[in-house]
């Protein structure tokens, strides 16, 4: 492709101001890329969706019916005119749980992510960027991990630090780090043989300085991509071990509705409106960042555009 | 001109020894994995803050002689390294502990449990890996035309979707009935309680038993081997040699079967490895929402209790399965791709 | 003497989500028996895409306009059958062996035999076996090389390959995609050696498509160069070598030494800019941006290709001028 010759100035631009528009063109030319992407753009929408269910709860429902002593409704009724979608077995309607329960889903999912892509990166960056036995040690014990059944492994983890929203993202946390690390690796190893790496290194570059001034900003829009894969992950993750009863035991989840519902035997008394919802909600959620994920990935990954 | 005849062609010999190279070096690999599963199995619960006897033997013991006998029952009155040995000797000889709860060797609880867990979870494999991959194959080959786009949605929502949830629709509809359709399977169990199980009708009735949690295993899984598959080979439809295939005068089918396919498997395979560890996770689930008496269910109903050395032993079997499974992928694909073994 | 190929007015183009891009604009061209026709041009010329027609092998995408007549039979509107018959056996492809045009995962001697098979399936396993042993050793690779697979090749051993496996079914005609791109300098000369002995021994006709115009000049009888889909000059390679018409032949052959360095080879010496985007050619004369003696006459239309001496078309209309 020809350079384009740039309008003539008055005077030349500042460094500052130069990488401010460059990285402004390269935003909006991400975000064309994407837009082209009808399933990463519907995936937006529902979570946008969502993430307004989530903080505006308290202003859709009345956070009252999440109290127990509260519940007014009779015992696993159906949808009716007052409660759109019948009442648990407690009476309490399962709209308003629906709703705050989507909060636990995404914080859990959210948070999870992040402490997964805090240690996934420093491992995969190291690993990937030095050289000599610990970047070897790091890579093996990123791989022995990643060998681990991570239900087995949860299930251990969250009965011996307890149940509460905090343990249970750590433990999906500890349980997802290393796909990241894994990614992050190879992205940094294909990284640190480029040109303008070995350059920044002549003209003395210290290996921090490398890595944190070069590679991660390489490496973060892979990241990014990997970051909303993730989340859908985490999310998954959460309901089941909320399902398991492993959730906080103070709060209403998705996957605890549905643990309610099958200890009750919601099946065989056909309280379908206590199944289906929470199950499509976690669908829905999960789907989304799935395809907002696939999109990012399109969207940074060349190699894969041609899909 | 020495630089054009450059190498000897390797000896038949020599390849053979390079895949026995090839093999040793995945073994010691799975080996190493093998300790460090061991090591992280023993530290786990030696995570606990304060007296893990206290912890472990929880409401159990009462009396301080009670705690001193569990403490030298279980070596936690010695030092950490001593108990690192007696825990190795232990495992080695098959003594995982007592369950809280059943009050039987953890060992012997396993092997009882083993069995379901083992055809639930293969056949569900199985099934899972011919039906994605064949899904994925005619997907990608007929790119962007109605299979496609059909498949790819149903795929992604499955993939979307905790497993146990379709297992609890699923029951809902076909075991329950909705509405004026009566369900036609059994709701849960491995087995109705009044049948011999080795007879021909035990077996047929084992079979009937475990066909929901086995379409509910399979719906799960192939999700996942039908996009890496679909997305493995549009990789290679792009590729040059396929152009040279059709150069040569190849009939299309062949060129997707020999060529195409046959290259796009590689990294199927090693993506699929990958995927053990939700297969056992999947397994705990479905065991839980069917009733089916398997490992599955097992670490379930250690949960209540908690019944630690249960889910300890119950852990170093899914975590040594997965490692010998994906022992079993990395030799296959040893054989199937020649560039890995020079 | 017959005629292998011929191209009448050929054009190409591409239907992509921006547009019509018109890849070929209208060459003709003809291979006879025991000719070595080239096409010389850079990359994204056209050449790539003209060679893809002679056994219908362009992308989906690509509609094509005019006659492609292969051993008398037009291509274009050839039966599914007759045309698998064609390919290989009647006219094959060697394409870049050192890039990805083998299959990774198959050894060397089952990709040779492999058109072979399908070809001829009553020939027994063992002739098979020994014809392929025989091409190897035509192609100056031991027989042993049969059990190899790609990835234990070098690059001039993997295009040595690649040449083995087109005479696998004795076609008439054969079509060299940039046989020599890729490979250092030594290698180069061997295969252009085997190239031209085999063209000698077989009587096959043999068309070269290549960017670099000094590799052409030593192997072909005739050369036509490309610019921006057209051709924009043809004649004796010799002639077109040492006495270019026009100026982009003349840049061409004026890039390439014969021993030099390698980066001159992939760009025309001073010639400054890109090749015009398909999508937007320019007003007039395709070259004339780039072109030293362009002149304001250039930019009014399209220079038609005419024969300003016998057996020398060239597409410029300040031939002979000053």
């Amino acid at each position: 492709m020809t350079a384009t010759d740039s309008p003539p100035t008055a005077a030349p631009l500042s460094a500052a101001a130069l990488t401010r528009r460059r990285r402004a063109a390269s935003l909006r030319r991400n975000w064309a890329l994407f837009r082209s992407h009808r399933s990463g753009l519907f995936g937006l929408t529902l979570l946008l969706l969502f993430v307004l269910l989530a903080v505006c709860a308290p202003l859709l429902v009345d956070p009252d019916g999440l109290d127990l002593t509260k519940a007014t409704g009779t015992v696993l009724q159906h949808p009716t005119q007052k409660y759109w979608l019948g009442t648990d077995d407690s009476g309490r309607p399962i709209l308003t749980l629906l709703i705050f329960g989507s909060r636990v889903s995404l914080f859990v999912g959210l948070f999870a992510t992040l402490i997964s892509m805090v240690i996934g990166t420093v491992v995969g960056l190291l690993s990937g960027f030095l050289e000599g036995w610990g970047a070897r040690i790091l890579f093996r014990i990123t791989e022995w991990f990643l060998v681990l059944p991570f239900l087995p492994l949860a299930l251990i983890l969250a009965t011996v630090l307890g149940r509460g929203l905090f343990n249970i993202s750590l433990v999906i946390g500890i349980t997802s780090w290393p796909a990241t690390a894994l990614l992050i690796r190879s992205q940094a190893l294909s990284i640190r043989e480029r040109p303008y790496l070995e350059r920044a290194r002549v003209l003395g570059a210290g290996r921090w300085h490398q890595i944190t001034r070069h590679a991660l900003p390489n490496v973060m829009p892979m990241v990014f991509a990997n970051t909303t894969l993730t989340v859908a992950a985490a999310i998954l993750t959460e309901t089941t071990l909320s399902f398991l009863g492993l959730g906080d035991p103070t709060r209403v989840s998705w996957g605890s509705m549905l643990d309610s519902a099958f200890s009750v035997g919601a099946i065989t008394t056909g309280a379908w409106w206590y199944i289906v919802p929470p199950g499509v909600c976690v669908v829905l959620v999960v789907l989304a960042f799935t395809l907002v994920g696939q999109a990012l990935e399109d969207v940074f990954n060349p190699r894969l555009r041609e899909r | 001109m020495s630089q054009v005849i450059a190498s000897q062609p390797a000896p038949p010999v020599a390849r053979r020894k390079s895949y026995g190279r090839y093999v040793g070096a995945k073994v010691l690999g799975a080996l190493g994995s093998l300790v460090f599963v061991l090591v992280v199995n023993f530290f786990l619960f030696r995570v606990l803050p304060g007296d893990p006897a206290r912890t472990l033997g929880r409401d159990r013991l009462k009396s301080p002689q009670d705690l001193a006998n569990f403490r030298k029952e279980y070596g936690l009155d010695q030092s950490l390294p001593h108990q690192f040995l007696t825990y190795l000797q232990n495992t080695f000889t098959g003594h995982l502990g007592d369950s809280l709860r059943y009050r039987v060797p953890v060992s012997h609880l396993i092997e009882q449990r083993l069995w379901p867990t083992l055809l639930l979870v293969g056949t569900s494999t199985i099934l899972a890996m011919l039906l994605g991959i064949w899904i994925g194959i005619v997907g990608a080959w007929n790119r962007g035309r109605t299979f496609d786009r059909t498949s790819t949605g149903i795929t992604l929502t499955l993939y979307s979707m905790p497993e146990w949830w379709l297992g609890l629709l699923l029951i809902a509809v076909l075991g329950v009935g909705l509405g004026p359709l009566h369900g036609i399977f059994p709701t849960g169990q491995l087995h109705s309680s009044d049948v011999d199980v080795t007879s021909l009708k035990g077996v047929l009735d084992t079979a009937w038993h475990l066909v929901l949690p086995v379409t509910t295993l399979t719906l799960a899984y192939l999700a996942e081997y039908s996009l890496v598959m679909r997305s493995s080979l549009l990789d290679e439809i792009g590729e040059d040699y396929l152009t040279t295939a059709r150069a040569k005068g190849l009939r299309d089918v062949y060129v997707r079967r020999r060529h195409a396919v046959r290259n796009a498997l590689l990294p199927t395979t090693t993506v699929s490895a990958l995927s053990f560890g939700f297969v056992v996770s999947g397994a705990i689930t479905i065991e839980t929402v069917f009733s089916i008496p398997g490992l599955g269910l097992l670490s379930q109903e250690a949960l209540s209790t908690p019944d630690y050395w249960v889910l300890q032993g119950t852990f170093l079997v899914a975590a040594a399965g997965v490692i010998l499974a994906n022992l079993v992928v990395n030799l296959v694909y040893g054989l199937l791709d020649p560039r890995v073994r020079t | 003497m017959s005629e292998l190929l011929v191209m009448r007015d050929l054009h190409v183009a591409y239907r992509t989500g921006e547009g019509r891009l018109p890849a070929v604009r209208g060459v003709d061209l003809t291979v006879h028996e025991g000719e070595v026709v080239g096409v010389a041009g850079e990359s994204g010329c056209g050449k790539s895409t003209l060679v893809s027609t002679v056994l219908r092998l362009q992308p989906k995408n690509a509609r094509v306009e005019g006659e492609v007549v292969v051993l008398g039979e037009d291509v274009r509107t050839m039966r599914w059958g007759d045309l698998r018959a064609l390919r290989w056996a009647g006219a094959s492809i060697v394409f870049q062996g050192a890039l990805h045009s083998l299959n990774p995962v198959h050894r060397i001697g089952r990709q040779i035999a492999e058109p072979i098979q399908v070809h001829e399936p009553d020939l027994p396993e063992d002739a098979v076996r020994r014809r392929v042993d025989d091409l190897l050793d035509q192609v100056g690779l031991s027989a042993s090389r049969s059990r190899s697979y790609p990835h234990q090749l070098s690059g001039g051993q993997k295009q040595r390959v690649m040449i083995a496996m087109a005479l696998a079914c004795r076609p008439k005609l054969i079509v060299a995609d940039e046989p020599t791109t890729a490979l250092d300098v030594m290698v180069q000369a061997q295969i252009l050696d085997l190239l031209r002995d085999l063209v000698h021994d077989l009587d096959v006709g043999l068309l070269i498509i290549s960017h670099d115009l000094s590799v052409l000049a030593d192997v072909c009888d005739r050369v036509l160069v490309m610019y921006a889909g057209r051709v924009v000059e043809a004649g004796r390679a010799d002639e077109v070598f040492s006495d270019p018409l026009h100026p982009y032949s003349a840049a061409l052959s004026g890039a390439f030494p014969r021993v030099g360095d390698p980066a001159a080879r992939y760009a025309p010496a001073g010639l400054a800019g890109d090749p015009p985007d398909p999508r937007e050619l320019p007003q007039g004369c395709s070259f004339a941006p780039r072109c030293p003696r362009a002149v304001d006459r250039c930019l009014e239309a399209e220079p038609p290709l005419v024969e300003v001496r016998p057996g020398r078309p060239v597409a410029c209309i300040r031939v002979g001028e000053p």
